[in-house]
């Protein structure tokens, strides 16, 4: 920063002579770009580097517990991971699960939403109740669920499902992947109702009224008028969820440690499990270059989204 | 929509005291419901809270207990477990890595909104890029190095990470912060001749301060709460308050009433900095997208 104290602004607006004046513009661009350069180079330091280490440990045959056993194997990590049954199934527990959390938590999330989007009494206080499970430390929620809720003996899901029939239901082992779900989409809808309950609010209301003088029922308003209206709202309540629900980790390795075998593992407690588990330091490195290139084919499109979202043009 | 245009004339003479009426019981019932879903949503925070405060007999029962006499004996457990250490660590991380979020972010951001460099979106693109990143791909890596350097198990390595986790979120919203300041604003401050440091000082940081705080909330949350780099990266040094609750189980076996105090604790900071800062949330959460 400490570059940036000579600012040529003032001086250098008005065109002056040719060959300061390019000078100028240069040291100009410097000072524009010197504010940028600490955050830039950390970042790309700290999350770039490692990844090319990535790079080259998938291309390695290289096991933490034998020191000295690195050796270079080309692309066979990669023939292995693809030829990898457990690591399809991991791919495909990662989609399901980040597809229906974030699909049943955005429902929820709408439905609260609206629900939130009315004046009643004790509306900031049920606003802030229902935002608690999001603010709530994963780990700890995890727990919460798992011994205080699912349990299958002291548990209250089992106690008030008694009357039904159930009693004695092992949820998270009977059930390992729904009991993840729930516990995500417990922690997710209330960011969804975040997102979308801004997005009602900031709906202008003469529009609502035109449409209920215009006589259209509650429920066309909604679908013809508020829905459009919160598409923006939605795709990056969508995206941003997508983002954060893809790399869960906490919830899985709290509730079922990727079990029973491997029927709740995805692909970021896989990955965990070969390299710290497994001390397969080039396997589980080809995963992760397999995991990033899948989720730059997704995220580019994703970004265009949120580009368009964020409106960047606007500076 | 077309077809209803005839309706509107009629109905109000004939119908307007029964819709009213129908319209403040709809009202009632739907207040009714919001409370309801509320409540079923804190039900299982409030649950957790309540065995906190149990005595394990009281808190291990096949029909769970709401009347029981309320003892403090399970949090002086936790703490006499050696919850402090894990409390100071996770508030030296958090405090020092969201410092430096925004030492790096406040400049960043600046240069991507109000002198804005060339590639304004191209950098704007990569930050967020890197948190698309999932994290298992670089977690070998950074354990390798970091035991090689001696960095495992080491405080500042998590500062480290956990700066580089929430740079993204920083950049984008104070961005968003600084892009709503007027243009005539700065343009007043330069006229006046402040050098550039000094009218950032005395003109921009005051008028951003708010985005910073939200910016800051927003760091704390996602610091206070990380697990996976505490996991794989510490061991008992540097170990946050995440990595305590999952020790907790594993050392001390299962006992409902003391897991619910460590885990009270635990989640106690962050659901208290948001319930205050709940406007902030918002933004925050949307990296600035949603004002």
């Amino acid at each position: 920063m400490t570059t940036a104290t000579a600012p040529p602004t003032p001086q250098s607006r008005p065109p002056a002579a040719r060959p300061p004046k390019r000078r100028s513009a240069r040291a100009e661009g410097w000072s524009r770009r010197a504010p940028l350069l600490p955050a830039l180079v950390f970042a790309i330091i700290v999350t770039q580097l490692p990844f090319l280490l990535t790079l080259w440990y998938s291309l390695q045959s290289y096991n933490l517990v034998r020191p000295g056993s690195e050796r270079f194997v080309g692309l066979q990590n990669y023939v292995d991971v693809f030829s990898d049954s457990t690591f399809r199934d991991a791919a495909l527990t990662t989609v399901l699960l980040t597809g229906g959390c974030v699909v049943l938590s955005l429902l929820l999330g709408l439905g609260l939403a609206v629900l939130l989007d009315r004046k009643f009494a004790g509306r900031s206080l049920v606003r802030t109740l229902i935002i608690t499970p999001f603010l709530i430390m994963p780990v700890a929620s995890a727990l919460l669920w798992k011994y205080m809720m699912l349990d299958p003996i002291y548990g209250i899901v089992n106690f008030v499902l008694s009357p039904f029939g159930v009693s004695d239901t092992d949820w998270v082992t009977q059930f390992p992947l729904s009991s993840i779900l729930l516990t995500l989409v417990w922690q997710w809808t209330p960011f969804m109702m975040l997102l979308l309950l801004a997005g009602l609010q900031a709906q202008p209301k003469d529009v609502l009224e035109a449409a209920s003088v215009d006589g259209a029922g509650k429920w066309k308003t909604f679908v013809h008028v508020t829905l459009p209206h919160l598409r923006r709202y939605i795709e990056l309540s969508v995206l941003l969820g997508a983002i954060y629900v893809v790399n869960t980790f906490d919830q899985i390795y709290m509730l079922t440690s990727g079990g029973p075998g491997t029927a709740s593992t995805n692909l970021p407690f896989y990955i965990y499990q070969r390299a710290f588990l497994g001390f397969d330091v080039g396997q589980s490195a080809a995963m992760g270059v397999v995991v990033v290139i899948g989720t730059i084919a997704l995220a580019t499109v994703a970004l265009r989204l949120i580009f368009k979202s964020f409106d960047v043009k606007e500076s | 929509m077309a077809t209803t245009t005839a309706a509107p004339a009629k109905r109000p003479a004939t119908s307007a005291p029964p819709a009213r009426r129908a319209g403040r019981l709809g009202g009632v019932a739907l207040t009714v419901l919001t409370w309801a879903a509320g409540l079923v949503f804190f039900f299982p925070v409030a649950w957790l809270v309540l065995t906190a405060f149990k005595r394990e007999v009281d808190a291990s029962t096949d029909t769970p207990k709401i009347l029981f006499t309320p003892t403090l004996e399970q949090f002086r457990n936790v703490f006499d477990a050696g919850l402090w250490t894990y409390v100071a660590n996770s508030a030296f991380a958090t405090a020092m890595s969201t410092l430096l979020v925004i030492l790096l972010a406040v400049p960043a951001a600046y240069a991507l909104s109000i002198r804005p460099v060339t590639k304004t979106s191209d950098v704007l693109f990569f930050f967020i890029s890197t948190k698309m990143l999932p994290v298992v791909a670089v977690i070998v890596p950074l354990y390798v190095i970091t035991q090689a350097t001696g960095l495992l198990d080491n405080i500042w390595t998590m500062i480290v990470l956990f700066t580089a986790m929430n740079l993204p979120i920083a950049v984008w919203m104070l961005r968003s912060f600084m892009l709503e300041i007027p243009g005539e604003v700065l343009e007043a401050a330069e006229v006046d001749g402040a050098g550039l440091l000094a009218s950032f000082r005395e003109v921009l940081l005051p008028m951003i301060a708010p985005g910073i705080a939200a910016t800051a909330l927003i760091c704390v949350i996602f610091s206070w709460n990380e697990f996976f780099f505490s996991v794989n990266l510490t061991a008992s040094q540097a170990s946050t308050v995440p990595v305590f609750l999952v020790g907790f189980i594993t050392s001390e076996g299962l006992f409902f009433a003391q897991l619910s105090a460590a885990a009270t604790i635990a989640a106690l900071p962050v659901v208290v900095a948001g319930w205050v800062a709940q406007k902030q949330l918002v933004r925050g959460l949307s990296m600035g997208a949603i004002k």
